[in-house]
């Protein structure tokens, strides 16, 4: 899993959370080549502010082996000010302070590393604020 | 088109088979469920797996098990869509009959868990790979945040909640082929160790090895082979969002009820016809949420309903007889065949003290990931 182009093609959202506005006023970070709802082709892109609200959450007690050393730690779905959902690690916070409805800003963290001597993967994480 | 019936059935039992490889499971239900239906020569068959590959790093299992069922020669297919894959393969079955490309026609589906070591990270490859399983969630930790919202939405509360499992283990107790054929307690649930708040262990489905089968015919040749043929009178697939962000609203999950509809309009049915369902409780939230998506209780109010009694024999209907997958085991592939299994016992009444009184209508709902996939068939004695 060392091949470092694989992780090349998601620098744009994983580090600039650059993001696609369509005409219907749908907002996607996963790039999308049509509107899934209405069909749209025409959108223009743009970055995201990077606040949004929390729309649910959970706290992980057993993760997947690369994040084992994190646990437990919040996880949320938020929606960003512009309308775009996504899935998020919620840090730096008391654990009884994430619930529906919190606000939070997304920050640029190291996200895991490939193994003792693999490549180090970064991404967005949230705060509360 | 023609219509279908299942003739056949075969599974080995669920659990942790330390003995059998994922062809000798396949084989042993593969072969009970030939002689079943008292066939030797199968046209073509379907295999649903959702990952051989990273269980056992055996692919290509479609002709393995073609040819382990001593049906080498015949085509074969494998057909995967995650926890659904074992469904969809049903479905494919289905399609070659009706069209009259085959006659008789092997639906199976498999799934060797217990030989992996971080099955998490196979199950997780049912989710969004770079926007979920990336940032840290796992799959326990989706149906999390759908419970979380749905309590939120509803005021279901965590005891409520608690009774979808032990339901389903009061159930599965009376099945010989399940995983945990044993009552739990509240406590049991309640203090079960966390998983992803709200859910703790007893909420999750648990890693199953398992292997079942089934063979359809035409329904005009049905006879030929069996006295109680158990007709296909609808059925109907689906597919979602991968990531369970993108659904519109966290509490409802579209492909459920796109599928239901479907299934419901081919069969000439509505909800209240259907007099036991088998639906996919890979987690307790699961099992509330494809109950109100099926049409078997409104919105908000199904969690309520099964903790009333109403999902059980004596209440509105008997949702999971055979355990559902929390006490039978959810070995993926082969979950959504097993499914149909359950269904085809309760039909033929042959479903020993599980046995549903008068069962005429059955329906089964299968579950791709966290609903980006979903497959419901609709069985009826005929």
């Amino acid at each position: 899993m060392a091949n470092s182009q694989r992780y090349h093609r998601e620098i744009g959202h994983r580090y600039r959370l650059e993001a696609q506005k369509f005409d219907s006023g749908y907002v996607t970070l996963a790039r999308r080549y049509i509107d899934p709802t209405t069909g749209s082709k025409n959108y223009e892109d743009i970055r995201l502010s990077g606040e949004g609200t929390i729309l649910s959450f959970t706290i992980i007690y057993i993760p997947a082996e690369a994040y084992s050393l994190e646990a437990p730690y919040p996880i949320a779905i938020i929606e960003t000010d512009e309308g775009a959902r996504l899935t998020v690690q919620v840090i730096d916070c008391d654990f009884k302070d994430v619930k529906i409805g919190a606000r939070v800003k997304l920050v640029f963290r190291k996200i895991r590393e490939e193994g003792h001597s693999g490549i180090l993967n970064y991404g967005y994480k949230a705060i509360l604020i | 088109m023609r219509d279908v019936a299942i003739i056949g059935i075969g599974m080995t039992k669920f659990g942790e088979l330390w003995d059998q490889s994922i062809r000798d499971m396949f084989a042993e239900a593969g072969l009970k469920a030939i002689e079943n239906a008292g066939i030797d020569k199968l046209d073509s068959m379907y295999v649903g797996a959702m990952s051989s590959g990273l269980y056992t790093e055996q692919e290509h299992i479609a002709s393995v098990m073609a040819d382990y069922i001593g049906q080498r020669g015949i085509p074969s297919a494998r057909v995967e869509s995650a926890c659904a894959s074992g469904s969809i393969a049903v479905r494919s079955a289905y399609m070659e009959v009706a069209s009259g490309m085959g006659d008789i026609v092997l639906a199976g589906g498999v799934e060797k868990m217990w030989d992996a070591d971080d099955g998490s990270m196979v199950l997780a490859t049912a989710a969004d790979q770079e926007f979920e399983a990336y940032v840290g969630v796992t799959f326990p930790g989706l149906y999390a945040m759908m419970a979380t919202a749905y309590m939120d939405k509803y005021g279901l509360t965590r005891e409520e909640l608690a009774q979808v499992p032990i339901k389903n283990h009061r159930h599965g107790a009376n099945n010989p082929k399940a995983q945990y054929p044993f009552e739990i307690s509240l406590d049991t649930v309640l203090n079960a160790s966390r998983v992803a708040d709200p859910l703790r262990l007893m909420d999750c489905s648990p890693i199953t090895d398992g292997a079942a089968a089934v063979i359809l015919c035409p329904l005009e040749r049905a006879h030929e082979f069996t006295d109680k043929p158990i007709k296909i009178r609808g059925l109907g697939a689906a597919t979602g969002p991968i990531a369970l962000h993108d659904h519109s609203d966290l509490t409802k999950i579209d492909a459920v009820k796109l599928a239901a509809d479907r299934a419901y309009k081919m069969a000439g049915v509505t909800p209240d016809d259907i007099d036991f369902a088998e639906v996919h409780d890979c987690f307790s939230i699961a099992e509330v949420i494809t109950a109100e998506e099926l049409g078997f209780f409104g919105r908000g109010k199904a969690g309520k309903a099964i903790a009333e009694g109403q999902a059980t024999y004596g209440g509105k209907i008997v949702i999971n007889p055979s355990g559902g997958l929390k006490s039978k085991g959810h070995p993926v592939g082969a979950t959504g065949v097993a499914q149909i299994i359950e269904a085809v016992e309760q039909l033929r009444g042959e479903a020993g003290k599980r046995q549903v009184e008068n069962a005429k209508i059955g329906l089964t709902q299968n579950m791709g990931g966290s609903g980006g996939s979903s497959v419901v068939h609709i069985l009826e004695a005929i």
